[in-house]
């Protein structure tokens, strides 16, 4: 019975993760914002902000170049799990995710399906992201392990940010919930040490960036990214308690959705 | 300007500014996000302040410059939305069945942008020296400030006009947001020309004229009055505003010869 279940959820999954990827890669409108927009940020954030690897006090092994690939990265991720709860939103919108909802055994599967494709999704623009990094000559201090670990905490980044957006998207069931999903995604992110380390933030910005959990986040990224982890512990903890957080709270939005009808 | 002509462009520019008046949906985000990134980046950027070459010693007076363009570039896409709406809407074939002039449509419907123009300088200002940013050329300084600002805003917004008479589609005019926002990534936005020193951003901004534009409000921030850096950012927005309104004018003589 419990296999018969779990054939059944991986079949629904399957299914909504490859229209959704194949939605991705044809269409670009969906594929082009994916890849240019972190693209934008690292060229701005690396290339115009350079001289800020010169402040007094600033001294990250790595340079500025691979400062600012991380908060990147993570960025990248978290959009990734958004622009998925948009298409989500879109399908609910136009009736198509009725149509799921009445076509799955497993309903969890649908989530898991979107959430497949988010991770895919994350994978091609870290691909692109990577490769243009290495080109400006970004500098990679940690080993290979660390590297995995710097995109393994990535992906739990997408995994919470795709789970955030799905229990918004099938609350709203519309495009204009995409608000809902998108600011506090960028206000988390913002609010966190983005430019310079936190020890060199002061004022209102260092109150918050010190509780953000983002920070944590960020600081254990670039500590493997400079080869000197920091965090890691903390970082992997609020990684994987983010995302069973969402996880809950997008369970919450499938049942809103099945009561909806 | 005849009668005739006076009363349409009166008309529409009513319309066009009741439009922005009753959607908080384009106001809202056009003040909020500016100003956040404003208090995100004078807050995380304060040291930047320590380079040496630095114009100014607060970083939120020489960052106070960026909402200023942000907000114009809302305008694009709140002018173009507007108009494509009226496209998909058939409400601009109806108006072409009128003796309405082609000027008239473009000017009356850039109404909706000087107002927006207005509100977002002076949330903008207010707001930054409220905040404790210096405003070296004093209150009449404010007035200049306003005024480029509106200029820049409407002139922006003759392009989002373009982007609705050629693609006829809102959804065309939101997607050039990006492409706008990458004029704004690769310009002296965070630093100064001077400070940016990675050669090839260096030069992508040098040849930016978002870079000038925000040349000619810090220069009313920081410095006082430079005339040459103000006569560059109005005479950029004018050009903008010239060519946006000479490329909308053909759109829309195309797009009526098609209906």
């Amino acid at each position: 019975m419990s296999e018969q279940r779990t054939a059944g959820l991986a079949a629904v999954a399957r299914a909504v993760a490859w229209r959704s990827i194949h939605n991705f890669l044809t269409n670009p409108a969906f594929l082009m914002p994916a890849l240019l927009f972190p693209l934008f940020f690292f060229v701005s954030f690396a290339g115009g902000l350079a001289a800020i690897g010169e402040v007094p006090g600033f001294d990250f092994p790595s340079g500025y170049t691979a400062f600012q690939f991380v908060f990147v990265l993570l960025q990248s991720a978290a959009f990734g799990g958004v622009f998925t709860g948009f298409a989500m939103a879109r399908d609910f919108e136009s009736g198509f995710g009725r149509r799921y909802m009445l076509a799955a055994s497993h309903r969890s599967g649908i989530v898991l399906g979107y959430s497949l494709a988010a991770i895919f999704r994350a994978f091609v623009t870290w691909a692109v992201l990577t490769a243009v990094a290495l080109v400006a000559g970004m500098e990679v201090g940690g080993s290979g392990g660390e590297i995995v670990a710097l995109y393994a905490l990535a992906l739990l980044v997408n995994i919470a940010a795709t789970l955030w957006s799905a229990g918004v998207a099938l609350r709203v069931r519309s495009i204009q919930g995409g608000p809902l999903m998108q600011f506090p995604t960028f206000l988390v992110l913002f609010l966190a040490p983005v430019y310079v380390p936190l020890d060199l933030l002061s004022g209102w910005i260092h109150a918050i960036a010190s509780i953000n959990p983002v920070t944590a986040l960020l600081e254990a990224g670039r500590g493997f990214i400079s080869g000197d982890p920091v965090l890691v512990g903390l970082a992997f903890a609020i990684g994987v308690a983010l995302s069973l957080l969402f996880a809950a709270w997008a369970r919450g939005g499938l049942r809103s959705a099945e009561a909806a009808g | 300007m005849s009668d005739g002509l006076r009363g349409q462009i009166g008309q529409l520019a009513r319309r066009s500014m009741l439009r922005t008046l009753r959607q908080p949906a384009q106001i809202v985000p056009a003040l909020v996000f500016p100003l956040f990134l404003l208090a995100v980046n004078s807050g995380g950027l304060e040291d930047a302040t320590n380079l040496p070459g630095f114009p100014t010693d607060s970083y939120l007076t020489f960052v106070l410059a960026v909402p200023f363009i942000q907000g114009a570039l809302f305008s694009v896409m709140n002018s173009g939305t507007d108009l494509a709406r009226d496209i998909e809407t058939g409400f601009l074939n109806r108006l072409a069945l009128t003796p309405l002039r082609g000027a008239a449509l473009l000017s009356g419907l850039l109404a909706g942008s000087f107002l927006l123009g207005v509100v977002q300088a002076v949330a903008y200002l207010s707001v930054g020296l409220i905040a404790g940013a210096d405003l070296a050329a004093g209150p009449a300084g404010a007035l200049v400030i306003l005024a480029l600002s509106v200029s820049i805003t409407v002139a922006f917004g003759t392009i989002g006009l373009f982007a609705a008479l050629r693609f006829g589609s809102g959804e065309a005019v939101q997607g050039l947001f990006p492409v706008f926002f990458v004029f704004l990534f690769l310009s002296a936005m965070t630093l100064p020309l001077d400070l940016l020193t990675t050669d090839w951003f260096h030069a992508i901004a040098s040849v930016n004229p978002v870079t000038y534009l925000l040349q000619a409000f810090r220069s009313l921030l920081i410095e006082g009055w430079n005339l040459g850096d103000l006569a560059l950012g109005f005479g950029i927005a004018a050009a903008i505003g010239t060519l946006g309104m000479l490329a909308a004018s053909s759109a829309l003589k195309t797009r009526l010869v098609r209906t």
